[in-house]
């Protein structure tokens, strides 16, 4: 249970809300035509005449449109419906050529599902998720091109959606967050969507309600169209703090369309989209129920990769890496990638069991790599480090060619330069000194130099071995190998 | 009955975004609740346990494969439009 309230004059106010996510499928072609639907052509390039609703235009469903929804209905563990009805809903708009939207409205294509949220420290919440239903994305309108004008681009009319539409489950803005953002990663791993929120490939209307706790739902707004997880959690906060100052002044909510405004960090009106709300939806005439067998969601089955959660226990429980580390690691699809074919590569070349590498592997890809990719502002699929020159260069630490520290060294390198580990480490003569006659000899030297730090070691101040390593680590360059001088160490301090 | 009244009419037909004169109101009336009241002697059959027919004929919906092959045509698409401008349609300017 969230304990997130929003404190009133009259109490504590407890916030329900429910999420509707617009997912752009990923497909070749649009939903019901043969245009692509790739992000950026020329304006109105990629419009058949279907798309911009020429007169005697019939639509037809493109197969892998219906096969990707019933992926992601199986990958949120749904209900499929082998029988579901395209509807048209009726609104006028100038990037809506037909007049309607072809949509799914008494059967959609999924049904019943669940999403089970990560609220840190192990902490999961189950959201169920009420529907997905596809529909034809609009249009885009762009307003301020022109003084007069509005232009209209319809290149993204007609690309498959997918509407995810939760139950009012969720009681905090975290709880909204941690939904989209698990719900992203769901799509992005199954490749059912980009989840691409600059590009407008994934977006979200956000239901607000608030009550006292216990008390039957209060009247809910809706924010259309927010486009960050950010801007999503900021709405929440700013509007629900508005109903509760409304209701606690003695007024009523309305029921109504809202726009987020990010600049300001408010909600405001939308009342010219309160009509467009009766849309006298009715099943489309031009096309048929769309109909498939078991062996059609078998098959989508059968192609849906490990997902998320899967995955995750499987790094903890079986390769016994950290909760955090698998749950960062999990939560980005090309992180995860980067890991895993680090791992296999490392395992590979030393020959050592994954299990008995992966921790100290994604260590290092959570702290080293990650460490110098943010520094660099770049995303792991930019890392001029490839996972098989990372797996090479921490091989060179397992077998003991070179130490920890210098393998910080040689990443920066890497890391700069592009170069392979091994390059490096010959060219700089970095090797690890592990030959004991050579570490002696060391080791006899400095003692040999530092006369005054032996006798305060020897009358009992211990801790003076901590300076010998370092003299000795210094002397090599850093190239000696620790454990050995640690163990060569001693004795000869000890006399 | 159904019953369609001056105010009903008024509102189909902004939503479609038809003109009617105030003078047009009264009579379309009269002729929708004609028509509805035509399809409405359907409600003497009984249709309990029978599904909503989506076609006359017996088919099936056709599916296409995900390929493209259409779209690249700009000048078409826009051929009949009242304006545009480098190559959008360019209309009224519509403001939230």
């Amino acid at each position: 249970m969230s304990n997130y309230r929003i404190q009133g004059a009259t109490g504590d106010w407890e916030v329900v809300l429910g999420l509707e996510v617009h997912a752009q499928v990923i497909s070749n072609a649009k939903l019901f035509s043969g245009a692509s639907t790739e992000f950026g052509a020329e304006p109105n390039a990629q419009v058949s005449l279907v798309d911009a609703a020429m007169p005697g235009m019939l639509p037809t469903i493109n197969a892998e449109c219906i096969r990707q929804a019933v992926r992601t209905g199986l990958a949120l563990g749904a209900q499929i419906n082998k029988f579901s009805v395209f509807d048209r809903k009726n609104y006028f708009y100038a990037d809506l050529p037909q007049g309607y939207q072809i949509s799914q409205f008494k059967h959609p294509v999924v049904g019943e599902g669940t999403v089970t949220l990560d609220l840190g420290d192990g902490k999961t919440k189950e959201v169920g998720v009420e529907r997905i239903h596809l529909e034809q994305d609009a249009g885009k309108s762009m307003h301020d091109q022109h003084p007069q004008m509005t232009y209209v681009d319809l290149n993204r009319s007609g690309v498959a959606l997918m509407e995810i539409v939760s139950k009012p489950d969720m009681r905090s803005p975290e709880e909204a967050g941690a939904y989209l953002t698990k719900l992203r990663t769901i799509l992005r791993y199954i490749g059912t969507c980009d989840g691409n929120m600059e590009q407008g490939s994934m977006r979200a209307d956000v239901n607000v309600s608030v009550r006292k706790p216990g008390d039957p739902l209060g009247t809910r707004c809706e924010i259309k169209n927010v486009n960050s997880i950010r801007f999503v959690r900021q709405a929440i906060e700013y509007e629900a703090q508005r109903q509760v100052d409304i209701i606690e002044d003695g007024g009523v909510i309305d029921q109504e369309t809202r726009l987020f405004d990010p600049s300001k960090g408010e909600t405001r009106s939308m009342r010219s989209k309160e009509e467009a709300h009766d849309y006298r939806y009715f099943p489309d005439p031009d096309l048929l129920p769309v109909e498939f067998d078991d062996a059609f969601i078998e098959a989508a089955r059968e192609s849906l990769p490990e997902l998320p959660d899967d995955k995750k226990a499987r790094f903890v429980e079986e390769l016994g890496v950290s909760d955090y580390n698998a749950s960062v690691l999990v939560g980005e699809k090309e992180s995860c990638d980067y890991f895993e074919e680090l791992l296999a590569a490392l395992a590979a070349k030393t020959g050592k069991d994954a299990k008995k590498l992966a921790a100290k592997a994604s260590n290092w890809v959570m702290g080293d790599l990650f460490g110098a990719l943010n520094k660099a502002s770049k995303s792991v699929s930019e890392s001029p480090v490839s996972a098989k020159q990372g797996a090479d260069l921490l091989a060179l630490v397992e077998d003991g060619t070179i130490s920890g520290r210098i393998a910080k060294d040689v990443f920066e390198i890497m890391f700069e330069t592009g170069k392979d580990a091994e390059a490096i480490v010959e060219e700089k003569g970095l090797k690890q000194v592990s030959d004991t006659g050579e570490i002696e000899k060391i080791i006899d030297e400095v003692i040999a130099a530092n006369p005054a730090q032996l006798e305060q070691y020897r009358a009992g101040k211990d801790k003076l071995i901590g300076f010998f390593v370092g003299q000795v680590m210094k002397a090599t360059g850093g190239k000696a190998n620790p454990g050995m001088v640690n163990q060569l160490l001693k004795p000869k301090l000890d006399g | 009955m159904s019953n369609i009244d001056k105010a009903t009419v008024a509102k189909i037909a902004r939503l479609a975004r038809i003109k009617i004169e105030e003078d047009k109101l009264e009579p379309l009336a009269g002729e929708l609740n004609n028509i509805l009241g035509w399809v409405e002697q359907l409600d003497e059959v009984n249709t309990d346990d029978i599904q909503p027919m989506s076609s006359v004929v017996d088919a099936k919906l056709r599916w296409r494969q995900d390929e493209v092959t259409d779209g690249d045509k700009q000048e078409s698409v826009l051929k009949n439009a009242p304006n545009a401008e480098y190559g959008f349609f360019a209309v009224p300017k519509v403001i939230e």
